[in-house]
């Protein structure tokens, strides 16, 4: 099982490198040059020769990116080029608020939206189920960015209870939280009814029926166990998406991440930590996928097995 | 009947689905004595699950509905019995063997766990205990005990009938009712499973329903037999009686399907036609559509049981207790 895991970090690497090049191709092909950018409008011509020459930007573009590959492999991304700090330094500095936000975005998808799920499978063709269906829909459907606007028109200025940007208190998480978990909500909510419609009339539901066990332990043990493995692939496969809420999440709220760092570095062709920033994410995703996959060996002994026989 | 453990008196269950009202069960009577094997016997639809389901009150609701009669089982109405104390009674002193064993198992559970289950929620044992007894159960069903923390999908179909089997047999039912319990295995697996369960259920002192449609199984295990045709039981009694007079058309047609090894030529002779609709169940007999002895009255009124020594049958053909043709 352990070399199954090594193996899968291992493939990583290609998905890695095939990002970094997307990301190197697209940050240099685009128009604008940053040592323009850095000596400001006033600077002549000659300064920003020198200034290019500095930076590497006259190489050929695979020797650059050879160096940045390079580089990268030994955890040096380069340096800013508006702060001169470490592209590395920046990113961890912003990272934990990043991921305290998609953690709670991600709980808040699954606490809300198992629930909702269950519920509504368990009432089918009620008004409950027909409420719980409509709240997913909902949620599925309004773009994140007006779910954010709104939310903060209603709680910060209309009735002002939470304030609207800042990462201060866990009161300016609530918000944020709700904007990037409500499509994973609502994603996870439908899955889990259809899941949970499909597992109820198993056989085995029936066998564990027959046995006289109580109706709790029937929706915990019997159901529940096997309706939560659809719902965990639906769930990591959106947590890579929510990265991407992560994004306009932050830009709404003013939250200091690392989707705000890297839109920040875009505007200011920052490309050192665009390049970083984008590749950083990428490693993420990666390791969560991972990490889902080791979820499904303990919710799922059929895969543990397979896990094992694969070396 | 000196010592009645369960009696089916005038069962009828619909289904309400969207196509219409299936007519499930229609007045299904029967009793078996404790200790005793009830072979029921029936081509597929004829209502044989749905009787064992109203016996265990796990008919699927909605769309089933038991619309009237009652399941005395010791004693006791099931029927009116409240949820709470039926809960006591299923897999406790009643349970079920499922027909298929590939999908009766959840796959995500040990199958230790599965069969312990039933022991910790009625014989109060606590989890080591119950643990120590579900590996005793595996081994009476020939299963190491020490498998206990396998997977089923770690089992041979064969072995996970065996597993179920165990799970029925854990808190020592008094009546375990096996739908098709061997249908999905293939043929010396089924002859293992079957002498398995009759030595089992010797040593337990279990009464059994067998639902089979195959009556080579029931003249193996099962000491009555009632067999069943479009929600009725339309032919009921012993073994002998059954299997040396049988005197429905309908039974009669189903010992034609037999293949007969001794004999040279292979041809089975099977019964025209196919079961009706039970959306829509024809007038008077329902079997009169496929009966070679089909009579006028047979198209109009639906025949009246008649019983003799404990051989019943319900056919136009006879009545008042003699043969008429
Ligand atoms: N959940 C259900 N909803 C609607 N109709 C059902 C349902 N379960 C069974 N029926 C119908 O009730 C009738 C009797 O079904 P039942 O399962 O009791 O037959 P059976 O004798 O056990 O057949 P088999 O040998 O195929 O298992 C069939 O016509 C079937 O289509
Ligand atoms: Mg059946």
């Amino acid at each position: 099982m352990l070399r199954y895991f090594t193996k899968r970090l291992i493939f990583l690497i290609p998905v890695l490198l095939g990002v970094s090049i997307v990301i190197f191709a697209i940050v240099h092909l685009a128009p604008g040059d940053p040592a323009e950018v850095m000596l400001g409008p006033s600077a002549t011509q000659e300064d920003i020769g020198k200034l290019r020459e500095q930076l590497g930007l006259t190489k050929p573009l695979y020797v650059q990116y050879w160096i940045f590959l390079t580089n990268a492999l030994k955890g040096d991304l380069g340096r800013s080029i508006k702060s001169n700090a470490p592209v590395l330094e920046e990113i961890l500095e912003r990272f934990p608020a990043t991921l305290t936000l998609a953690s709670l975005g991600m709980l808040f998808a699954i606490t809300v939206g198992l629930p909702l799920g269950v519920l509504a499978a368990l009432k089918q063709n009620t008004w409950v189920d027909a409420l719980c269906s409509f709240f997913a829909l909902v949620g599925f459907s309004i773009p994140n960015f007006w779910v954010g606007l709104m939310l903060m028109l209603l709680l910060s200025i209309t009735i002002p209870i939470l304030p609207s940007s800042g990462f201060d208190s866990w009161k300016n998480l609530i918000m944020p939280t709700i904007v990037l978990g409500i499509q994973t909500m609502a994603v996870i909510a439908r899955m889990t009814r259809s899941s949970m419609l499909e597992v109820i009339r198993q056989d085995y539901v029936r066998t564990a029926r027959a046995k006289g066990i109580s109706d709790r332990l029937v929706l915990t043990r019997h159901i529940l166990t096997n309706v939560m493995i659809p719902v965990v692939t639906i769930a990591g496969i959106y947590f890579g998406h929510s990265l991407g809420g992560v994004v306009i999440t932050e830009t709404i709220f003013s939250i200091p991440g690392l989707g705000r760092l890297i839109v920040d570095a875009i505007r200011a062709q920052d490309y050192p930590v665009v390049q970083g920033g984008v590749l950083f994410f990428a490693l993420c995703v990666g390791i969560v996928n991972l990490l889902v996959d080791l979820l499904y060996a303990v919710l799922d002994p059929r895969i543990k097995a397979q896990y094992r026989s694969a070396k | 009947m000196k010592d009645t453990l369960l009696e089916i008196k005038d069962l009828n269950v619909i289904y309400k689905t969207y196509e219409g009202t299936v007519a499930a069960v229609n007045g299904v009577d029967f009793a078996l004595d404790r200790g005793k094997t009830l072979g029921l016997v029936g081509e597929s639809g004829a209502g044989k699950t749905t009787t064992a389901l109203s016996i265990m009150g796990l008919v699927p609701s909605p769309p089933g509905i038991i619309q009237r009669g009652r399941v005395t089982f010791a004693g006791q109405d099931l029927l009116t019995l409240p949820e709470k104390d039926m809960k006591k009674i299923r897999g406790n002193r009643i349970s079920m063997i499922f027909q298929d064993p590939m999908t009766s198992l959840n796959p995500v559970l040990s199958v230790g766990l599965q069969i312990s289950e039933a022991l910790v929620a009625h014989q109060n044992l606590s989890e080591a205990e119950a643990e120590r007894k579900a590996a005793e159960m595996l081994e009476k069903v020939q299963i190491p005990g020490a498998r206990y923390r396998e997977y089923p999908h770690e089992f041979s179909g064969g072995m996970r009938q065996r597993v179920v089997i165990a799970m029925a047999l854990a808190c020592n039912p008094r009546l375990i009712i096996a739908d098709e319990p061997t249908t999905a295995l293939d043929v010396t697996i089924q002859a293992q499973v079957l002498e398995l369960m009759r030595s089992l259920k010797e040593e337990f002192a279990t009464a059994m329903i067998m639902i089979t449609h195959d009556l080579g199984v029931v003249g193996e295990v099962c000491d009555d037999v009632a067999v069943m045709y479009a929600g009725r039981i339309v032919e009921m009694g012993s073994l002998d009686q059954i299997f040396g007079n049988a005197m429905h058309p309908y039974t009669l047609g189903l010992f034609r399907c037999i293949p007969d090894i001794e004999e040279e030529s292979s041809t089975i002779h099977p019964i025209e036609g196919l079961m009706p609709e039970p959306l829509d169940l024809p007038k008077g007999c329902p079997f009169h559509p496929r009966c070679p002895q089909c009579m006028e009255v047979c198209r109009q009124v639906v025949p009246e049981a008649c019983e003799d020594n404990g051989h019943r049958v319900l056919c136009h053909l006879f009545g008042g207790g003699e043969r008429r043709a």
